[in-house]
């Protein structure tokens, strides 16, 4: 789906394009490129109320703001899918403020702002990904003292982290932290690589594509450039590993997506979906079925598409 | 007045491992501790005495790198170059601390993660120094544990699970599992009953004399400082008033507040 809609004449004198003001977007853009020259750095910047509520996604949108231009196509994800209501505001504000073309396509899309997924699809040169970070201190919930944990990142003191998965290890025998798991990027910094599943911490790894990360009420920008390394923190004797299902999706059949877990009934039914809407509906698309395909067609949970 | 009577074992070291001179520091007009010069030798256990308020806390802090003194060097000799702890830079004397030196504190709770099990307490050192082996850490932390007396099936508790006792065993064992050269501590019994305090003590003295360690032990306790320690130096108004070999200071005190220091020791 692609939507184009121009600016209404009365919302033009009202904002600058893309919302910020042009000072704004440059002191974002300063504070990008050098979270792009040092990777995994956590920039302090100048972060602007936005109208919408700190925590939904306000550091994302600034950087988006700060690099969106005429000629780009956004996508939005918000928990893996396109239509939940989120996503559907923040493609909006972009096509009202900014002219932005938007689309679902991750292939088509330009700029990709996300929270919770990086897409099924891999990604390509060009591609621009914007994350939306609650807590951008990967050490804060062990060290509460910011001044601190900012000597151990200066100085890569990262043993305290490494004590957190023994804990994991020891008291349930794997690491059991599945979403948020830490990276360290380019063999120096460990970064928190926003709540997405560590299922896609994999994709990171040497990516093509440019990868920003905004948090708004922590007022912090940090930036993995194009194929950089990305390595999730792990022990030599207990290796990461991403999660796994023991059904394909119930919808498209894919059985290497990442899945969520529906409950359909009362009755203790329930189906396994791709979290990613649009690589789902792709796949069905190109005749993948999956085993509840049709009742999901029949019940109305699924658009008949032809 | 200077004595040194290094153990026999590392005679042939030449150099003392810590020299400090002159040593001050101030609390605004107050002095906290004043013009203190000594050299500890590779293997020495140097006690620190005196009363309350007496600047014993002060300078351990200023000695083992947390506080710095306002006056004064603290020289290192672990590496082969002599180390003037407070010229490096912090990342080096934050190395420096996780490595080749210890501090055991008097509260468990200063020293420790009590939130984190006691295989993770004893582990930390070693993931810091780079450790990424989970087998080999766990097998290290079981090892030390009951070289400190706790039993391997409490890896996983907690701290707080402990007693006391076990808090300050544990805490000793995660300082020596780096197997540092120098161990400052600052009270290591206060606040355990007496049966529990002996336990320790042996422990201690075992594990010095074992791994030959130096140690510097703050202690208002003259029979800690009897048992555990080689040398001692007595403080009084933040200045060293006597210092010498542990049994004649104890034994045949010269200056007036050690003679009154002694005195006042309870015997039963």
């Amino acid at each position: 789906m692609t939507v184009h809609q121009s600016i209404s004449d009365e919302a033009k004198p009202a904002y600058n394009y893309a919302y910020l003001d042009e000072q704004t977007k440059r002191m974002i853009r300063r504070a990008l490129l050098k979270a792009v020259a040092i990777p995994g750095y956590q920039v302090p910047f100048g972060s602007r109320e936005m109208p919408l509520a700190r925590g939904w996604g306000t550091g994302g949108i600034q950087v988006t703001a700060a690099i969106i231009g005429p000629d780009d196509t956004l996508k939005v994800i918000d928990q893996g899918a396109d239509d939940t209501t989120n996503a559907v505001s923040i493609r909006r504000f972009f096509e009202r403020t900014a002219d932005a073309r938007t689309t679902e396509a991750t292939d088509e899309a330009t700029i990709i702002q996300t929270r919770h997924r990086i897409p099924e699809a891999p990604l390509k040169a060009g591609q621009i990904m914007v994350y939306q970070v609650p807590q951008p201190e990967p050490l804060r919930k062990l060290e509460p003292h910011e001044a601190e944990t900012r000597k151990m990142h200066a100085w890569a003191e990262y043993g305290l982290m490494q004590v957190k998965l023994y804990e994991n290890i020891a008291r349930f025998g794997e690491v059991t932290t599945t979403y948020d798991y830490p990276v360290m990027v380019n063999g120096r910094y460990v970064m928190a690589p926003s709540p997405i599943p560590k299922f896609d911490n994999p994709k990171m790894q040497m990516s093509p594509a440019l990868q920003l990360f905004g948090a708004g009420r922590e007022k912090r920008i940090y930036a993995v450039p194009p194929h950089t390394s990305v390595r999730s923190l792990d022990f030599e004797d207990h290796p990461f590993r991403i999660q796994s299902w023991e059904q394909p999706c119930a919808l498209c059949g894919a059985a290497d997506s990442y899945l969520d877990e529906v409950v359909i009934d009362d009755q203790g039914g329930r189906m396994f979906v791709c979290s990613d809407s649009h690589h789902c509906e792709t796949r069905r698309a190109q005749g993948h079925r999956g085993t509840m395909l049709g009742d999901a067609t029949a019940s109305g949970l699924v658009e008949a598409k032809s | 007045m200077t004595l040194h009577v290094p153990p026999p074992e590392t005679v042939l070291d030449p150099q003392p491992l810590l020299s400090v001179a002159k040593v001050s520091r101030f609390y605004g007009e107050r002095i906290g501790c004043a013009d203190v010069s000594f050299d500890l030798w590779p293997g020495e256990v140097l006690g620190i005495v005196g009363e309350s308020g007496s600047g014993k806390s002060t300078l351990l802090r200023c000695l083992a790198g947390i506080d710095k003194p306002d006056q004064g060097e603290v020289l290192f000799r672990g590496g082969a170059e002599p180390l003037d702890i407070y010229s490096v830079a912090e990342q080096e004397r934050r190395r420096l601390m996780r490595t080749a030196w210890g501090i055991v504190h008097q509260n468990p709770r200063d020293g420790l993660r009590m939130d984190v099990s006691a295989g993770g307490n004893v582990g930390e050192r070693l993931m810091d120094n780079g450790a990424r082996h989970y087998g080999r850490i766990r097998e290290t932390a079981l090892d030390w544990l009951q070289r400190v007396e706790i039993a391997g099936n409490r890896i996983d508790d907690r701290p707080r699970q402990f007693s006391g006792g076990m808090q300050q065993r544990l805490q000793i064992a995660r300082v020596l599992v780096s197997e540092p050269k120098l161990v400052f501590m600052d009270e290591p019994t206060g606040g355990l009953d007496v049966s529990v305090q002996a336990r320790l003590l042996d422990l201690l003295r075992v594990l010095v004399r074992d791994l030959g360690l130096a140690a510097i032990i703050v202690t208002h306790d003259l029979a800690v400082a009897r048992l555990l320690t080689d040398r001692l130096m007595v403080m009084k108004d933040g200045r060293v008033v006597e210092q010498g070999l542990t049994d004649q200071v104890l034994d045949d005190p010269h200056h007036a507040y050690t003679q009154l220091l002694t005195s006042a020791v309870l015997t039963v």
